[in-house]
C-alpha cells in the first residue's frame, strides 16, 4: 500500500526581501504601531519598484530608532537626533543613493528639530518617516513635545502643560515638497502614501500616528493597542489639502489625516549642479 | 597612491595655516567637508568652500556643529573622504558623535583651531586646552588619534597625513591645531601631485553576501565597503558583532572594545611622530607641542648657551601617547619641562609616564596668548639645578602668573 508522502513545504516570509528574518523577532511591544508602520514600508519599497541595493535607511534612537536594523537596506542606526544631518551627508556625497530617515518623535522634532527644519529649507532628496506615539517610550514613558495637553506621563505626572508641536505645519512652513499623516490603521493609504514619497523628488515627510498600549495608552487609561486601532476608527477624518495649521492633536481630539501637501521646489542637489 | 593633479595647488605660497589646511584638504582627496563657522577656523572653510570645485568636491554649512560633523561620518560611509572644523564650543558640541564615529570606526579627520576657553572664553585668541578634551572628550572607551602641527606649513603636510591615517586606522583623526599656529602667515611649499603619497580606503572586494563589516584582519581594522553598492550594510553605534548586528552583553562588549581600543595601542609605533633633538645625554628635556613647541625654541636655545645639556622633545602626534619614549627618557634625564597654553593637561602624560623617575616642570599659561620664552628659559634652569626628586608636579609660576598671585588675583593696571 502506498504511503502518503508529504513534502514538507519551505516557509517563507513575504517581506523576506526587504526585513533581515535573522533579526526576527522584533524588541516592539504587543500591540504596537510601529511593526505596522515597518509592513506599510516594506510593502512600500517592493510596490514603488527602486533598486533596493541603492536605498540607505537611517534612524536615530528610541523605539522607532531600531526600525533601520530590520530592513535589509544599508541600514544606519545613529546618534539621537542626527538621522536627518548623517542622511544629509549620505545624500550630499552620494546623490546616487534613496534616502530614508525612519525615526520617532523625539528624536525628529525634539533633539533633532534643528535638523528637521534646515533640511527641509534645503530640500534634500529624502523621504523622513516621522512615527508619532505622543510619549518617549524607548526611555519609559516621559513627556515628549507631541504629548497633547493634559496627558499624563511619567514626566509629567500631573498632565502635561506644554501645547504640543504640529509636525505637518512645521515640515509645511519649513519647506517640505510632500507632506502626509496617517495612522497606523491605515495602511493601504500609509503604503500608497510611501511610495507616492519615495517618487518624489525633495524633503517628504509622512507622519505615522501610532498606539503605544504601555506607556501612553496604559498610563492614560486608554485601553491596548486594540482599543487605539478602535479609536482611530472612529475618530479620524481624511481632509486631503487641508491646511496645515489646522492639523494640531489634543488628547482624545479628532485627528485629521491626508495628503496636505505636493508641490515643486529644486532639491539641493539639483540647485548645487 | 598618488594625489589627483587637479586637487593639488602647487607652487610656493605665502599664507596662514587655515588657508594651508584648507589647501590640504583638497590635495588630501577629500570630497566632503561640512562646517559651522566658528573663530578662529573660519578661514580654512572659507578657503575650501573656494577651492573645493577644482577637486570636484563641496563644503556645505550646516545648521549646528552636531548637524556638521554627523552628516560628515554619514559622507564617510557614502565612500568619500570626509572632514570637519571647528574651535571652542563647537568642538565640545561635536563631542557625541566622536564617540559614534570611533564606534563605527568611521575614517573621518577634524580640525580643531583651538581657542580660549572655557565656554566662549577668548575666541580669537590661542589656546591649548583642549587636548584632554581630543583624548576623553566622548564617553565610553575608545582611542583616537591626535596631531599637532606647528607651522603653516605643517598644517598642509599633516593635514594629508590625518587623512592618511584616517584610512589607514579607520578612526577619528584630530588635528589639534591652534589660533596662533592658524593665524600664523608662512612660507607654504606644497609639492606637485606626484609627491604626495595618500592612503586610499581599505575596501572590500569580495561578494556582498559573504562581507562582514566589521570583522577585521590581521591589524584589527575590519575593511569598509560603500553604501548604495549592494552590501546591506549595517551600521549602529550599538555594541556589535562582525555583521554589525546589536549585541549587548559583556562578553561582545569585550571583544569589541579591546579591539577598537588595541588596534590604536598595539599600531602606536607606526602611528607616533615625534621630532627630538639632543635628548641621548640631556640633563632636562623640554617636551611640547604646537606653537608651544615653535615658543620653546628660543628658550631652549638659550639654555643651551649656558651651557645647560638640553634636549628637545616635540610631539607631533599626542594621541596615542608616546609613552614609552618618555619612560625611557626618564631613566637617564633629570627632568622634564612641559610648556603647554593651558594649567597641566600633557605635563600630566609625561608625569605618570615619569613614575617618580625624574622631575616634571609644568610651565602653564592661561591662554589669550604664548608663553615668555624667558620663562622657559627660566623653569629649565631651575629644572637643572634641583637635586633632589620631587614627587607629584611642579608648577612653574611664569612671571605673568607671579604677578596675578602676589597681585592677589588682582592685576595693576
Amino acid at each position: 500500500m502506498e504511503t502518503l508522502k508529504t513534502k514538507k513545504m519551505k516557509e517563507v516570509h513575504p517581506m523576506e526581501n526587504v526585513l533581515r528574518m535573522d533579526r526576527i523577532p522584533h524588541i516592539w511591544c504587543p500591540g504596537c504601531g510601529i511593526g505596522l508602520a515597518v509592513t506599510a514600508f516594506a510593502a512600500a519599497l517592493e510596490k514603488a519598484k527602486i533598486d533596493l541595493n541603492k536605498v540607505a535607511i537611517v534612524s536615530g534612537i528610541g523605539c522607532t530608532g531600531r526600525v533601520a536594523g530590520y530592513v535589509k537596506l544599508d541600514s544606519f542606526h545613529t546618534t539621537h537626533g542626527r538621522a536627518i544631518a548623517f542622511a544629509t551627508g549620505i545624500k550630499v556625497a552620494n546623490p546616487d543613493i534613496k534616502v530614508v530617515v525612519f525615526s520617532g518623535d523625539g528624536d525628529l522634532i525634539s533633539i533633532g528639530g534643528n535638523h528637521f527644519i534646515h533640511a527641509a529649507r534645503r530640500n534634500i532628496d529624502m523621504l523622513v518617516i516621522c512615527v508619532n506615539n505622543f510619549i518617549y517610550a524607548m526611555t519609559g514613558g516621559q513627556v515628549a513635545p507631541t504629548t497633547p495637553l493634559a496627558v499624563y506621563a511619567t514626566t509629567c505626572p500631573f498632565g502635561s502643560v506644554e501645547p504640543p508641536i504640529n509636525i505637518p505645519y512645521l515640515a509645511d512652513s519649513s519647506g517640505a515638497v510632500y507632506v502626509a499623516r496617517w495612522t497606523t490603521l491605515h495602511i493601504r493609504r500609509l503604503t500608497n502614501s510611501f511610495i507616492e514619497a519615495l517618487n518624489k523628488k525633495g524633503f517628504s515627510v509622512v507622519e505615522v500616528i501610532s498606539p503605544c498600549p504601555q506607556y501612553y495608552s496604559r498610563v492614560n487609561r486608554l485601553g491596548d493597542g486594540l482599543d487605539m486601532m478602535k479609536f482611530y476608527h472612529d475618530n479620524t477624518e481624511i481632509r486631503h489639502g487641508e491646511d496645515t495649521k489646522n492639523l494640531d492633536i489634543g488628547f482624545q481630539s479628532k485627528i485629521i489625516m491626508g495628503k496636505f501637501i505636493d508641490r515643486e521646489r529644486p532639491s539641493y542637489t539639483e540647485r548645487f549642479d | 597612491m598618488k594625489a589627483n593633479p587637479k586637487d593639488v595647488l602647487t607652487g610656493v605660497h605665502y599664507i596662514d595655516g587655515d588657508v594651508a589646511s584648507g589647501y590640504g584638504i583638497l590635495a588630501a582627496g577629500c570630497k566632503f567637508v561640512a562646517g559651522y563657522p566658528i573663530t578662529p577656523s573660519t578661514e580654512t572653510a572659507e578657503t575650501f568652500a573656494r577651492v573645493a570645485p577644482k577637486g570636484n568636491a563641496m563644503f556645505i554649512q550646516m545648521e549646528d556643529e552636531l548637524a556638521s560633523i554627523s552628516a560628515v561620518i554619514g559622507a564617510s560611509f557614502a565612500g568619500v573622504k570626509s572632514m570637519t572644523i571647528t574651535s571652542g564650543p563647537g568642538y565640545s558640541l561635536m563631542m557625541d558623535a566622536i564617540g559614534f564615529g570611533a564606534m563605527l570606526e568611521s575614517p573621518f579627520v577634524l580640525l580643531n583651531i583651538q581657542r580660549g576657553g572655557p565656554s566662549t572664553g577668548a575666541p580669537t585668541k590661542t589656546g591649548q586646552a583642549d587636548m584632554m578634551q581630543s583624548r576623553w572628550g566622548s564617553h565610553g572607551d575608545y582611542e583616537i588619534i591626535a596631531i599637532s602641527p606647528d607651522s603653516p606649513q605643517e598644517l598642509f603636510d599633516y593635514t594629508i597625513k590625518a587623512f592618511n591615517l584616517a584610512e589607514m586606522y579607520r578612526c577619528p583623526v584630530m588635528i589639534m591645531s591652534d589660533e596662533c599656529v592658524g593665524h600664523m602667515t608662512e612660507k607654504v611649499v606644497i609639492p606637485p601631485a606626484e609627491e604626495i603619497e595618500l592612503e586610499p580606503r581599505r575596501l572590500y572586494d569580495g561578494p556582498p553576501s559573504e562581507y562582514l563589516p566589521f570583522k577585521p584582519d590581521d591589524d584589527f581594522i575590519p575593511k569598509m565597503a560603500k553604501a548604495g553598492a549592494g552590501y546591506n550594510l549595517y551600521i549602529s553605534g550599538h555594541v556589535h558583532d562582525e555583521r554589525g548586528y546589536p549585541v549587548i552583553n559583556e562578553k561582545f562588549k569585550s571583544v569589541y572594545l579591546r579591539r577598537l581600543v588595541d588596534k590604536i595601542r598595539r599600531n602606536k609605533e607606526k602611528i607616533i611622530e615625534l621630532k627630538e633633538e639632543y635628548t641621548d645625554d640631556a640633563e632636562v628635556i623640554v617636551v611640547s607641542y604646537g606653537i608651544s613647541s615653535r615658543v620653546a625654541v628660543r628658550g631652549i636655545e638659550k639654555a643651551r648657551k649656558k651651557g645647560i645639556k638640553i634636549g628637545n622633545l616635540r610631539l607631533v602626534t599626542v594621541w596615542p601617547f608616546p609613552d614609552e619614549k618618555i619612560i625611557n627618557l626618564a631613566k637617564t634625564t633629570k627632568a622634564f619641562v612641559v610648556p603647554e597654553i593651558n594649567h597641566g593637561q600633557i605635563a600630566f602624560e609625561v608625569e605618570r609616564c615619569c613614575h617618580g623617575k625624574a622631575n616634571v616642570v609644568l610651565v602653564p599659561h592661561s591662554g589669550a596668548g604664548v608663553h615668555n620664552p624667558d620663562d622657559i628659559y627660566d623653569a629649565i634652569v631651575l629644572a637643572a639645578k634641583e637635586k633632589k626628586k620631587i614627587e607629584g608636579i611642579v608648577e612653574y609660576k611664569t612671571k605673568l602668573e607671579k604677578l596675578v598671585f602676589e597681585g592677589d588675583y588682582k592685576l595693576k593696571e
